[in-house]
């Protein structure tokens, strides 16, 4: 493998990893609030529709970025409703909020355009082109550092920016403001929060808000940036891969930066090769499209370190009598 | 002191539930610009106006009984098993194998080993997950999630690599051999001057899954195993307390709901498609989520409201076949479903308790 | 003391929490009816009542967890509304509930500072609770390790968490929900001290309790609440013991059995050198030998959270231990297959475990399910091999609930539709019906009504003159005392002693209770 095809795989990775970074860091603060969020996936595929859908419409990405945003904070306050206000079970709110995304995005597909459930092709203001960072031009001759810079951190949209300023904002947020030690506190004794006299229910639905606009990112930049427009269940269990990295990374914002990206690392090897020749032992493609979720469930049963969510994780907050 | 009468919580709550959903369904119906009246009549005629639709709609009923019940089993013990999906997949692998390369003198025979090879593929793919949460705590919730992504590549790998028969480009297995082909309603219930059912998959499964209903009831509410499944679902601690085992009853429900999500492959894989194809169980281990609290975990309830789906699949189908609105209407109604009977009782169940509760007031009063 | 002081004072100061007319209901349940009071500043006020007399739930209205149905609230002579905790805090009232409400893996600095940080950046408010957490420390003998986690500390320094907590939010007025429950004698009074301290730095305390010795020791008031009632309030110096548990619970004598002397048989269970490690690797029993005979009663007196809990655990097979325990001379198993409390059941132990609600019973069951759990293997509950006689449970239910006299005497009903006292009913009916060698009895009377109490009571009494051998775990001394022929005290896991019940009095059960075994001069 020479310098050019790692250099190539290596960007590849960082672009598909970005999703999973943004839906992952949502994740992290609907459960680091208490709150599960199995419905990563749903919110990502409808504000991946509706972004491209509007995009399609109006001609501008940046009002197809509102409206794929948005979608996804309805379909976070839904969450939000079932789960915080009428302490309903949060996995199944999840599952039908899921379920719900892959059929009304289809539906209100169909009705708009006509193409069995997909948006026309984005072109040119339909879509997040990539920036090129200062000086890329002039350091490329520059052996190694040159090619990493121009190809690798450069020639980005904005949005790949945007979820890795996101990981030192999150950790910000988290560990050094009085919001993040609230929340944090949240999804492991309400209790303990209600009675100093901060509202439980709105620190929660503060992290909805968050999830919502990180896993809105995350769709929008699938159906306008790493794809141009969006098609029937695009989304391919991205949310759920997200949740894997959740637990992966221990609930951490950097450790998500490193699970979203080996996760993103692995589907650009998937992608690319049908199958590894390890000197004579072949491992094949759809063995790499499943390590994720193996390595997930290697880490859920306890093989490097445990991985202990929030304590009051998925557990609905009631007063007690 | 009772909240409220029994048959509020058993019959109008759910019938409450339901009405939302469906309401809410016809109002998306309009939002896309059709007719929602039409649209129900349509999905009528199509489903149950012909033996033909009735075909489709028993061979539907047929997968949602099974998966439906598979959940409503993990459910029942306090566990959300989302792997339905997986583990039919692996069933389908078992059913596949049991056909492929044991020769059967009849179909019976093979019915029976098919049910043995799928449950056991089934039980086996939930019993993984059933294990790390027993005794490593892993939450299983998460892992038979990842366990349905695991087994669709697993079922990729070996579709295209393994079980593709020479020359073929379609990543499925080989047809299975003719002793196998289990009897359809046509089969069964045409004579020579009046064929039914032409061409439905509807088969002898059906009946299949008409038993393994019974059979639940009897484990669940006569047994004393489905009284210990019930009492530890209900209260683990005091479970313990009285001698039951916390991990023997996480697996014993997990390889039966394992078991069930398998068996449901005698009817798509053996009763269908007659050979394994990627991606059989379409969505089947999902609806069992639906099914199972749309049936409030009971037999009876899981049998009525896989019907309903059944219906409602069917009934989709020939709605996307003349109309525009696309088959995924029923994805949209499913959800509701989901949300309504599962995650958003509270917001019926609570006004509801307050109004027996204020009516109790006035009556002592 | 400075009683004098706070009594002198004059009758313009107004009260520093003065409720009038609060009640409150959960549903069909009155938990509060019009109670009024008045609590003076710079007084320790005991509020007593039993298990369910709506103590709890008239602190939650005053700390804004619930709002009341009717009443107010005057916090220092003004009318105060309390919608939630933020405006009971600004208000000056601190609350320290049963259950700490502790972030346990957060520092003890981030739980002091949690809800009360000085701006958006936590820096700052860390260190300026740091330097604040030192002062009330050494004002109040409040020493604790701001960078320790809370969930490695001991019971009584997180109990300081909370009280730093409050006094950290400047808290006046300090609320103490059962504060020595879970605590040794000795942290308890180390608490007393405190709470002394902080009356003299002019705070005003309610301390809640059920505890009578308590009141006496420590308060300058004390209002008495029976079923959601407010019955009296009087001044501590005033009144004794009888009086006040009178007063709770509303007639002469609290505790009356009838017992013939014991006429003790061959050992039925017999206990040498037991030891239990629980899951935090901490040994709860450390070698106890103890042994009941047929027909007589063995109590086992002490604070909660010294080792009964896990004896009983430990005899009705739900944990695992070492050591010896034999049942009509042949010993059980203590680990591994045949330790579970089904097996148990089988070596003729029936066990009223402690917790009815958590372990006794499944709150969504019927009560004839119920009336069979734990014992739904038993030959007459099958109707063949493979299903239960549903039927024929039903009809025996019928039986021992009209035996039991449980109200109503539905077999039908969701056990969580009883109240306490038919519940724990339940429970006792399905544990004596089976006719036990060995019957292990918790906390039989928590939170039961007084009539069922001597109901309970009674049937114990019998099972006892049929000869069968009865373990007795309470941490109310008055029970134990009445029912038991011998009384062992258990502290730190070990047993203390022995007395017989005619020989003792609560002084000297209460030293050994306190870990003190030469009790010769002190009795």
């Amino acid at each position: 493998m020479d310098f050019l095809t790692i250099l190539q795989i290596m960007d590849s990775a960082v672009r598909l990893a970005t999703p999973l970074l943004l839906a992952c860091l949502a994740g992290l603060f609907s459960e680091r609030a208490g709150i599960f969020d199995i419905g990563l996936e749903g919110k990502i595929l409808a504000s991946a529709f509706f972004s491209a859908g509007v995009a399609a419409l109006t001609g501008s990405v940046w009002l197809g970025l509102l409206a794929g945003v948005g979608a996804s904070m309805v379909f976070s306050a839904i969450h939000g409703l079932a789960s915080i206000t009428f302490q309903g079970n949060q996995l199944i709110s999840g599952v039908a909020l899921n379920f719900f995304a892959s059929g009304i995005t289809v539906l209100v597909g169909e009705a708009w355009f006509s193409l069995g459930g997909r948006t026309p092709s984005l072109s040119g203001g339909e879509r997040f082109s990539p920036i090129e960072l200062p000086l890329s031009e002039t350091i490329m001759p520059v052996p190694v550092a040159g090619p990493l810079y121009h190809d690798l951190i450069s020639g980005h949209t904005f949005l790949v920016y945007i979820a890795l300023i996101a990981v030192p904002a999150s950790w910000f947020l988290l560990y050094r403001t009085r919001f993040g030690l609230r929340l944090r506190a949240v999804g492991e004794n309400p209790a303990a929060v209600d009675t100093a006299g901060v509202s439980v229910i709105k620190l929660r639905y503060a992290a909805m808000v968050i999830a919502g606009v990180l896993c809105g990112l995350a769709g929008v930049y699938l159906a306008t940036g790493l794809a141009a427009g969006f098609v029937k269940e695009m989304s391919a269990g991205r949310g759920y891969i997200a949740l894997a990295a959740l637990i992966f990374a221990k609930w951490r914002p950097w450790h998500a930066l490193g699970a979203t990206m080996l996760f993103g690392l692995l589907e650009a090897i998937a992608n690319r090769y049908q199958s590894i020749d390890l000197g004579g032992i072949v491992i094949p493609v759809q063995f790499m499209q499943a390590l994720p979720y193996i390595l997930t469930v290697l880490i859920l049963a306890g093989f490097g370190g445990k991985a202990i969510g929030p304590r009051a994780g998925g557990v609905p907050y009631v007063k007690e009598r | 002191m009772e909240k409220m009468p029994r048959w509020a919580d058993v019959a109008l709550i759910p019938i409450l539930n339901l009405i939302i959903a469906f309401a809410l369904s016809a109002l998306v119906i309009l939002a896309i610009g059709e007719d929602p009246v039409a649209a129900v009549k349509m999905m009528v005629t199509g489903a149950l106006g012909s033996t033909y639709g009735w075909g489709y709609t028993l061979y539907y009923t047929t997968n949602f009984i099974f998966t439906g019940l598979a959940v409503s089993i993990a459910f029942q013990a306090a566990m959300f098993n989302i792997g339905g999906e997986g583990q039919a997949a692996m069933g389908g692998l078992g059913v596949a194998l049991v056909c492929l390369y044991i020769p059967f003198p009849h179909w019976a025979l093979a019915l029976v080993f098919a049910m043995a090879g799928g449950a056991l593929f089934g039980a086996f793919w939930a019993a993984i997950p059933a294990y790390l949460q027993a005794k490593r705590g892993s939450h299983i919730v998460i892992t038979t999630i990842m366990f349905n992504f695991i087994a669709a590549s697993l079922l990729n790998y070996l579709l295209v690599n393994v079980l593709r028969p020479q020359g073929s480009m379609d990543p499925a297995s080989a047809r299975f051999p003719e002793p196998t082909r289990l009897p359809t309603f046509q089969d069964m219930f045409s004579t020579a001057e009046n064929v039914m059912f032409r061409g439905t998959p509807a088969n002898v499964t059906f009946f299949i899954a008409l038993l393994a209903c019974v059979g639940v009831y009897f484990l669940m509410w006569r047994s004393r195993l489905g009284y210990e499944i019930r009492a530890f679902g209900k209260n683990p601690a005091a479970s313990i307390y009285a001698g039951i085992s916390p991990f023997k009853l996480t697996m014993i429900a997990m390889l039966i709901s394992g078991g069930l999500s398998g068996m449901m492959s005698i009817n798509n894989t053996m009763g269908e498609s007659e050979r394994l194809i990627m991606n059989s169980v379409e969505g089947a281990g999902f609806i069992g989520i639906a099914v199972a609290l749309m049936g409030r975990n009971h037999p009876f309830g899981v049998l009525l409201a896989a019907f309903l789906f059944g219906f409602l699949y069917q009934g989709g189908g020939e709605l996307a076949l003349w109309t525009k609105i696309p088959r995924e209407l029923i994805t949209v109604i499913q959800a509701f479903v989901i949300m309504f009977t599962g995650a958003l009782d509270n917001m019926v169940r609570m006004p509801v308790e307050r109004m027996f509760i204020r009516a109790a007031k006035r009556r002592e009063g | 003391m400075n009683v004098e002081n706070t009594q002198g004072q004059p009758e313009t100061v107004a009260p520093a929490i003065e409720l009038r007319g609060i009640s409150k209901a959960f549903g069909p349940v009155q938990a509060n009816k019009d109670i009024s009071i008045r609590v003076m500043p710079g007084t320790i006020h005991g509020i007593i009542g039993e298990n369910g007399a709506g103590k709890s739930t008239l602190m939650s209205i005053l700390y804004g967890f619930y709002k009341a149905d009717a009443g107010t609230i005057l916090i220092n002579g003004q009318e105060t509304q309390i919608p939630d905790s933020q405006a009971a805090i600004a208000a000056g009232i601190g609350m320290v509930f049963q259950h700490f409400k502790l972030v346990e893996n957060f520092s003890v600095l981030e739980n002091v500072v949690l809800g009360a940080e000085e701006g958006e950046m936590l820096r700052p408010s860390l260190a300026k609770a740091r330097k604040l957490l030192k002062e009330l420390a050494d004002e109040y003998e409040l020493h604790v390790d701001p960078d320790k986690l809370v969930e490695d500390l001991g019971v009584g320094m997180q109990q300081r968490v909370e009280i730093l907590k409050a006094l950290y939010r400047q808290a006046d007025i300090l609320i103490l929900d059962e504060p020595t429950g879970v605590l040794t004698p000795a942290e308890a009074d180390h608490l007393f001290r405190i709470l002394e301290g902080l009356r003299a730095q002019g705070k005003t305390i309610i301390l809640i309790t059920h505890k009578l010795r308590e009141i006496m020791e420590i308060t300058d008031t004390v209002s008495v609440m029976r079923r959601g009632e407010m019955t009296a309030t009087v001044k501590t110096k005033d009144t004794n013991v009888e009086e006040l548990a009178e007063l709770m619970v509303g007639r002469k004598v609290l505790l009356r059995v009838d017992k013939k002397p014991a006429t003790p048989g061959d050992t039925v269970l017999e206990v040498k050198d037991l030891r239990m490690v629980d899951d935090h690797g901490v040994e709860r029993l450390k070698g106890i030998d103890l042994h009941v005979k047929a027909g007589e009663i063995l109590g086992i007196a002490g604070v909660s959270g010294n080792g009964q809990s896990e004896l009983l655990k430990v005899l009705g097979g739900f944990a695992n231990g070492t050591g010896e325990i034999r049942i009509n001379d042949d010993p059980i198993d203590l680990t591994g297959k045949h330790s579970d409390g089904r097996s148990r059941r089988e070596r003729g132990i029936s066990h009223v475990p402690e917790d009815r609600q958590h372990l006794g019973l499944i709150m969504d069951f019927t009560a004839w399910e119920n009336l069979a759990f734990g014992y739904h293997h038993a030959p007459e509950y099958q109707k063949n091999k493979l299903l239960m006689d549903n039927a024929g449970m039903i009809e025996t239910a019928q039986g021992e609930m009209d035996r039991f006299d449980v109200r109503p005497p539905n077999p039908m009903l969701s056990a969580k539709n009883f109240s306490g006292g038919n519940q724990q009913k339940i429970v006792l009916a399905r544990e004596i019906e089976r006719n036990p060698d060995l019957l292990l009895v918790g906390q039989p009377t928590r939170g039961v009504d007084i009539g069922a109490i001597e109901f309970i009571h009674q049937r114990i009494i019998d099972l006892r003159d049929q000869g069968k051998a009865i373990l007795l775990v309470s941490v109310e001394l008055e029970e134990i005392l009445s029912m038991s022929d011998r009384i062992a005290v258990m502290f730190d896991g070990h047993i203390m002693g022995e007395r017989l019940p005619a020989e003792t009095d609560e002084k000297e059960l209460g030293l050994l209770m306190a870990g003190v075994t030469d009790t010769k001069g002190a009795a």
